[in-house]
């Protein structure tokens, strides 16, 4: 029978990895519908009042602060005349009448953030870039990683010595300081910049496994015959070896998504990564030291739980596959 | 095993060769003209003319590369575009807090994330095994930026146990203080990985036959597990340790931002803030370098703990 079919049987009997994959297609459904723009168009629309609280937790956590901030105004008269207080009751007064003009609202399903966003619709936004950062990356990385790897393993000697040469180089530089090092270099911000960044420093994991599957394949039988029938080298190569191991090139290709992503969120969080002009979740977590001493929790909340979920799924997601790919558990 | 010793040795020349030359490339090629970055905003021709003449930019490429060599082997980068600062005198303070910081961390890691490790190998399969592996892989999709901003809101600003950031002079003062709440948060960040990892360790020793047959003449299952099992699971426990020192040197960059400890891991993120390449440069080839020694130990003191394993 199929390695695909037999591969999509035991991953169907087992319920915690349809539960996965349900998780991960949800994610890149929202992923693709924020990119298309049915939902989340408008992330960027000031449409609450600053920090507008999450409706679960009440609404009279604003009020409560109105009243603090009353308080507050009261305590500070002293019975002196203010010289400017009249303008400044003026100024006051025409301010509240614009933002009432503006209609924004006092609280939103999941808050909002400085500025008055929608955090809900910011971490749907930051889904569709860590997503599309992560996969993007992976395939980059994915693809470097299998031809260097198809290369050294099908071609052997000085092509071997040269791909591990540059293997064993990008690995003696710890992955996140490579990593930091390109941000220094190439300087600008956006997401194609974390793409090139990340899939050109992380090919090496993919390279070794790669390059160890095309050592053992290509000395079977099959691709001898291939070689007697008058197959070309990049034909075995690509056209008979590749379908063989393109279950450990998948299963890398997931587990580098998770990878990317967590990557992208520590990048965007320094600000070596997405620009001011999206959003990520790393960007998301940026604001958030300064509003956690505010007592502000929401954002870093969508944040942490949006990313936990897709990293979660998406982990159970590769551990089950490459256990129902495994040809030795047939 | 002198001649494997010196082989390895020889070896290190074509990588340490690439890591040069891959930072060249990336720094003078890739990163552009450095005299626009150092001239600032209102940067006039003369300017630009003369950084460049002083840093050797208006050389051609391989007098650039052969600077840069001398710079490697003298450790001399220069001073930091911008501070001033003579990059060794970054080097020999820097490493002091990022030590202080790592030895503790990787030591009382290391011994939780070994007993943890061998509580649930022991227990495969029962709920608690379950329950540490289902908590490890949740514990491990949370990304580390949260662990250190809630911890550090939770046990520093609110309830005030720790110092929210800072460093003090002394290294008693800096451990008992400031270093606690940062080797807390690293401890509780590497543990979930760790335990996954040693858990295999322990499992690969635990069906060995040499266990069998040590339970099968009487031995003490305490016997078993700490003289037999923790004795081999030891060695590939050893070189993970090992070779995770010297990503944790510049990879602790985050937990040293966050509270504010003057160490390498904060000066790479500031060299890349500023563009400061020579920073960057120099802290890339070094730890380039540490890891190369470092892999060549670890395979070192595995051969030294197994003497089954033969080195070619």
């Amino acid at each position: 029978m199929n390695l695909w079919l037999l591969a999509g049987q035991r991953f169907l009997h087992d319920r915690v990895c349809v539960a996965s994959a349900v998780v991960v297609l949800g994610f890149i459904a929202v992923a693709g519908a924020s990119a298309v723009g049915w939902i989340a168009r408008d992330w960027s629309e000031e449409v609450a009042v600053s920090y507008a609280p999450p409706r679960f937790a009440g609404v009279e956590r604003a009020e409560e602060r109105a009243q603090a901030e009353g308080k507050a105004v009261a305590q500070n008269d002293f019975g002196i005349a203010d010289p400017i207080g009249q303008e400044l009751a003026e100024v006051r007064a025409s301010l509240s009448e614009r933002l009432k003009d503006e209609a924004r609202s006092a609280s939103l399903a999941f808050g909002a953030d400085k500025w008055g966003r929608d955090v809900l619709k910011k971490a749907i936004k930051g889904t569709e870039t860590s997503l599309l950062v992560g996969f993007a990356a992976a395939g980059l990385a994915t693809l470097l990683g299998t031809l260097f790897g198809a290369f050294a393993g099908y071609y052997g000697r000085w092509v071997d010595d040269l791909f591990n040469w540059l293997y064993s180089v990008f690995t003696s530089i710890p992955y996140l300081l490579l990593v930091l090092a390109v941000a220094a270099v190439l300087g600008q911000k956006g997401v194609l910049t974390v793409v090139l960044i990340l899939g050109l420093t992380g090919w090496t994991g993919i390279f070794r496994l790669v390059r160890a599957e095309y050592l053992k394949h290509r000395v079977r039988e099959y691709v001898l015959a291939a070689d007697s029938v008058g197959a070309s080298d990049l034909r075995r190569m690509f056209a008979h070896i590749l379908p063989n191991v393109s279950h450990v090139v998948l299963v890398q290709l997931s587990l580098h998504v998770v990878l990317f992503i967590k990557s992208e969120v520590i990048l965007s969080f320094l600000g070596f990564g997405v620009g001011v002009d999206t959003v990520s979740w790393g960007s998301m977590l940026a604001e958030a030291p300064s509003e956690l001493i505010l007592g502000m929790w929401w954002q870093i909340a969508a944040a942490t739980i949006a990313m936990a979920l897709a990293v979660t799924a998406f982990g159970l997601f590769t551990d089950a596959a490459r256990d129902a790919l495994d040809p030795r558990l047939q | 095993m002198s001649s494997y010793f010196f082989r390895r040795l020889w070896q290190f020349i074509p990588t340490l060769l690439g890591v040069v030359l891959l930072v060249f490339f990336l720094f003078n090629w890739v990163g552009g003209d450095p005299a626009y970055i150092l001239a600032g905003k209102i940067a006039s021709p003369e300017l630009i003319e003369n950084i460049r003449r002083s840093l050797g930019v208006d050389q051609p490429y391989w007098v650039q590369l052969w600077i840069f060599v001398k710079q490697i082997a003298t450790a001399d980068f220069g001073v930091s575009w911008s501070t001033n600062e003579r990059v060794s005198q970054i080097f020999a303070t820097r490493l002091g807090p990022s030590l202080t910081v790592l030895v503790p961390l990787l030591l009382v890691s290391t011994v939780i994330a070994l007993a943890a490790a061998m509580l649930v190998a022991y227990y495969r399969g029962s709920l608690t095994d379950r329950g540490i592996m289902i908590a490890c892989t949740v514990g491990q999709s949370v990304s580390i930026l949260v662990y250190i901003l809630l911890l550090q809101y939770w046990l520093a600003y609110q309830l005030g146990w720790f110092p929210v950031q800072g460093w003090g002079s002394t290294l008693g003062e800096n451990l008992l203080g400031y270093a606690a709440l940062p080797i807390l948060v690293g401890v509780i960040v590497s543990l979930a990985p760790d335990i996954r990892l040693y858990r295999t360790f322990f499992l690969d020793e635990i069906g060995q036959d040499y266990v069998r047959t040590a339970r099968a003449k009487g031995l003490g299952e305490g016997r078993v597990i700490w003289l037999h099992v923790l004795r081999n699971a030891a060695i590939p426990i050893t070189t993970n340790v090992m070779m995770q020192i010297p990503g944790l040197l510049a990879g602790a960059f985050l937990i040293e931002r966050f509270f504010s400890i003057p160490g390498i891991g904060r000066e790479v993120i500031l060299a890349v803030e500023r563009s400061d390449f020579p920073v960057i440069k120099a802290v890339t080839v070094y730890v380039a370098i540490a890891t190369m020694v470092v892999n060549l130990l670890a395979d070192l003191t595995y051969r030294m703990l197994d003497p089954r394993v033969q080195l070619k």
